[in-house]
């Protein structure tokens, strides 16, 4: 069993009532009409691919139907934390590479 | 009050024949131990709205005469009624059929601002098993954890049934009452009666 902690059931789910959805925080940019090609493609197109930390967006599809935020180690695939939409995540890269 | 246009998708005996998803299959299927059962034709309701919201929570309580759930994962039920939460901001009321309409008018009558209630009963149906070995069944059809010390009377969870999802919930001790859709109802029926 691989377990999820969903923050809006508030308990371990089953990994396969999920679906990871990409990458989480893109901000949109937030004059569409006057965005540039470029911007407005980098929103669209452009995603990090790192080795280490990353913070996923996921939904709870077979359950509460909920998106929620899921920082992730893309290496050991742990799980490091999950947090509901609108919160920033408290495990980043910056933080991990500080010696413990 | 809602300016929402609604009418009564209660099927009417004498015009159309309303008729369960399961109706080419047997309504019961009994083994030792276990009893499946088909529920057929009751009225289910979404609805959807701001659970902090007092005049939200009073309106549902006027208009169902049940407090709206706001807890994760529970049942409240009354002896016409009950309201599932599935999200924070969503819940799923089972009635009977017939009152169906009554309860979905009542909604929008106590309900203003933004909110949604829908009729989906169409879209689903319920499936009940009882009896000493109704837990072994589930054991073997869902991956939540259906364990006595973990779901106690008066939870309910959406999961997964064999590979469709599910309402589950567990109205009082001896009985459990499967919520799918009817598309699903024929391959979950056939996958319970295998477990079975």
């Amino acid at each position: 069993m691989f377990l999820i902690y969903c923050p809006y059931c508030g308990e371990e789910r089953e990994e396969s009532e999920f679906h990871a959805k990409g990458q989480a925080h893109l901000a949109r940019p937030a004059d569409p009409d006057n965005s540039s090609d470029e911007e407005w493609g980098h929103y669209l197109f452009f995603r990090e691919n790192p080795r280490g930390i990353h913070h996923e967006l996921w939904v709870h599809a077979a359950g509460c139907r909920k998106f929620f935020n899921v920082t992730r180690h893309t290496v050991s695939y742990e799980i490091l934390e999950t947090y509901p939409i609108g919160e920033q995540p408290r495990v980043t890269a910056n933080q991990m590479e500080k010696p413990a | 009050m809602s300016d929402a246009a609604i009418f009564d998708q209660q099927a009417v005996a004498d015009k159309v024949t309303g008729q369960s998803p399961l109706h080419h299959l047997s309504s019961s299927h009994k083994t030792e131990g276990v009893v499946l059962e088909e529920v057929p034709s009751l009225g289910y309701l979404t609805l959807r709205g701001d659970a902090n919201d007092e005049a939200f929570r009073a309106g549902v309580h006027k208009a169902l005469g049940l407090e709206l759930p706001v807890q994760p994962m529970t049942l409240l039920q009354s002896d016409t009624v009950s309201i599932q939460w599935l999200s924070p901001d969503e819940w799923m009321i089972v009635c009977p059929g017939a009152r169906c309409f009554e309860f979905e008018s009542a909604l929008h009558e106590q309900l203003s601002g933004h909110y949604a209630v829908v009729n989906v009963s169409g879209g689903y149906t319920m499936l009940t098993l009882s009896g000493d070995r109704a837990l072994d069944v589930l054991y073997q059809s869902t991956a939540y954890d259906v364990h006595p010390r973990h779901f106690g009377t008066g939870k309910a969870v959406a999961t997964t049934l064999a590979k469709a999802t599910v309402f589950l919930r567990r109205p009082d001790d001896g009985k459990w009452e499967l919520i799918v859709r009817r598309s699903f109802a024929d391959y979950c029926w056939r996958w319970l009666v295998g477990v079975c």
